[in-house]
């Protein structure tokens, strides 16, 4: 029995607990994702430069802060400097946004042109952020770092194995839960946030109707930059800030919104989590595992691991391509924003 | 002069003219339907009033006001409403927001405007919280009709409202035309259903090749005998 409760800890402590913070930072993501393809109707390859961008911000109003002696106690001085990355990052994509793609949208250019614009500012961005910040790896988590560490779980429950839980990975889920809650009430509630899904829904009729789309896009770039913001911010805090990784990140945020169907938020929200679930198990090596719950002569000698963690990407690629080939509409289809 | 007129309409959607000094116009409170083979120029006649295609010559007038310059968008706010004839529903959203979202305009309460339309389309009430794309042909057509109306326009368009409906959802819709027309709104439409359509309509217009070819009352166009021959089946 308690080398059973000894097997659940493991599999919390290094599948399910890591897998709900990662899933909700790509949830925030692929949102982004899907409102602008709803809104703008193209797959905007800039979102992961967005995030880092936004993180950007924030690490340096961090450090400012930081410098200034501010502290937000227990909690990462980066949640003060949010709104700080948050304006930054929309005033720089409604920059883009009149610069860009106002351009082509006033040709009414078809999406994959779009598409390609948006990996030229995908391209532009990069640079960017290579200049201001540079490169490499940034650390700029602060505050306490465990809600509750492994010796500390092994004094109060006597077991071998131990679930430690982060402080940024309960800020991670906590924070994500807040956003979605806040954009599905904006998005339902609100008589702008109707007019939107009324935009996506029906170009011409919401045209008829009076809606602005010129209003309607401006609203969908600003929320897009504060979920990237927030995305990159709670990613960048749980593991580290360098600009390539978010570079990469664009490939399962993309998988999840494509997962759960283009254009449906709570798809987004599910098709994150399938990919975060998926690819830590897929990559976790199970031999422990097998050691508490199988009999000893069963237990494999190898770690029993699937997929080597450098695959990780592999595995949305994978998904990606069942999803197209299975149900090329996403697991909840039908419903647009 | 009518309430709403396009004068010698002429003009096509850039290249050939589809309408050539295509008149057409309605009162307040009566209907108006056009008519006519396919490709008459119908459908184009209506976009035109509407605003959805440039003209090269005459003019479209509403209460006495030129419009012809005017955005489709721009016209809403003037007081025109316009029902396309497909994708006319917003489907991922419910009835009720359907009916809000045709209300945008309007910065005061439009709650009363939308127990109008509830009475008007008593179904549209018991379904108010279902998404539009789930109702029958007919209901959406009921919803498409209402969302028009919470702007209070004073002009309906209705681009063949009737389209793949049943004849006795048909029947039913031009009833509750009927009784919107009684609250002094002006209705012009465009059907296929020529020959139930003039039956109600006060005033019928029939274009041939971009055209007027007749016009004249609904009942008088049922009773001319060429009219009769050619566009109604005999």
């Amino acid at each position: 029995m308690e080398s059973l409760i000894n097997a659940v800890v493991l599999l919390l402590n290094f599948l399910v607990v890591p897998a709900l913070s990662y899933g909700s930072q790509l949830a925030l993501g692929a949102l982004g994702v899907t409102l602008i393809y709803s809104v703008l109707r193209f797959s905007n390859f800039a979102h992961g430069e967005t995030m880092a961008f936004g993180t950007m911000f924030v690490i340096l109003a961090t450090w400012l802060l930081q410098s200034w002696g501010v502290s937000f106690g227990p909690l990462p001085t980066a949640l003060l400097a949010l709104p700080v990355g948050c304006i930054a990052t929309i005033l720089f994509v409604l920059a883009t946004d009149r610069l860009v793609y106002k351009h082509y949208r006033e040709h009414k250019a078809t999406n994959v042109i779009f598409m390609i614009a948006s990996v030229g500012v995908m391209f532009v961005m990069n640079g960017i952020i290579r200049f201001v910040i540079g490169p490499e790896d940034q650390q700029f988590f602060d505050g306490e770092r465990f809600i509750f560490n492994a010796r500390q779980f092994k004094e109060w429950t006597g077991l071998t194995e131990a679930l430690a839980i982060r402080t940024t990975q309960v800020i991670t889920v906590v924070t994500a839960i807040i956003v979605v809650a806040i954009l599905f009430w904006f998005l339902n509630r609100t008589r702008t946030g109707k007019s939107m899904r009324a935009y996506s829904d029906n170009e011409d009729l919401a045209l008829l109707s009076g809606i602005d789309p010129a209003h309607v896009v401006r609203i969908a770039w600003i929320i897009t930059a504060i979920l990237a913001t927030i995305a990159g911010t709670l990613y960048g805090l749980d593991k580290s800030f360098k600009p390539f990784t978010y570079l990469q990140l664009l490939l399962p945020i993309f998988a999840a919104a494509i997962v759960g169907g283009v254009g449906n938020p709570v798809g987004a929200i599910a098709g994150g989590f399938v990919i975060a679930f998926s690819e830590i198990a897929l990559t976790f090596a199970y031999r422990k595992f097998f050691a508490y719950t199988l009999p000893d002569f069963l237990v494999p000698d190898g770690l029993a691991q699937l997929l080597s963690t450098d695959y990780k990407f592999a595995v949305s690629f994978v998904i990606l391509v069942v999803v197209l080939l299975v149900k090329p509409t996403g697991l909840f289809s039908g419903k647009t924003l | 002069m009518s309430f709403l007129i396009g004068e010698n309409m002429t003009g096509g959607y850039g290249g050939a003219d589809i309408l050539t000094n295509c008149t057409i116009g309605v009162e307040q409170g009566e209907i108006a339907v056009i008519v006519g083979p396919n490709g008459a120029g119908k459908s184009t006649a209506m976009k035109a009033i509407f605003g959805m295609l440039n003209l090269r010559e005459g003019k479209v007038l509403m209460d006495g006001e030129d419009i012809t310059k005017l955005s489709p968008q721009a016209r809403v706010y003037k007081g025109m409403g316009f029902v396309p004839q497909t994708s006319n529903v917003f489907t991922s959203m419910s009835v009720e927001e359907n009916l809000e979202m045709g209300a945008f305009i309007r910065e005061d309460d439009i709650s009363e405007t939308m127990h109008q339309v509830f009475d008007l389309f008593p179904i549209l009430k018991e379904k108010r919280n279902q998404p539009a794309g789930e109702l029958s042909g007919g209901q959406r057509q009921q919803v498409a009709v209402g969302r028009a109306l919470m702007t209070r326009p004073k002009v309906l368009m209705l681009d063949e409202p009737t389209a793949g409906v049943s004849p006795i959802v048909m029947d039913e819709l031009f009833d509750r035309i009927i009784e919107v027309a009684r609250t002094g709104i002006a209705i012009l439409m465009v059907e296929q259903n020529a020959k139930q359509a003039l039956n109600i309509a006060d005033k019928g217009y029939v274009l041939v090749q971009g055209e007027n070819r007749y016009t004249d009352t609904g009942k008088a166009l049922m009773e001319n005998p060429e009219v009769r021959k050619s566009f109604l089946g005999g």
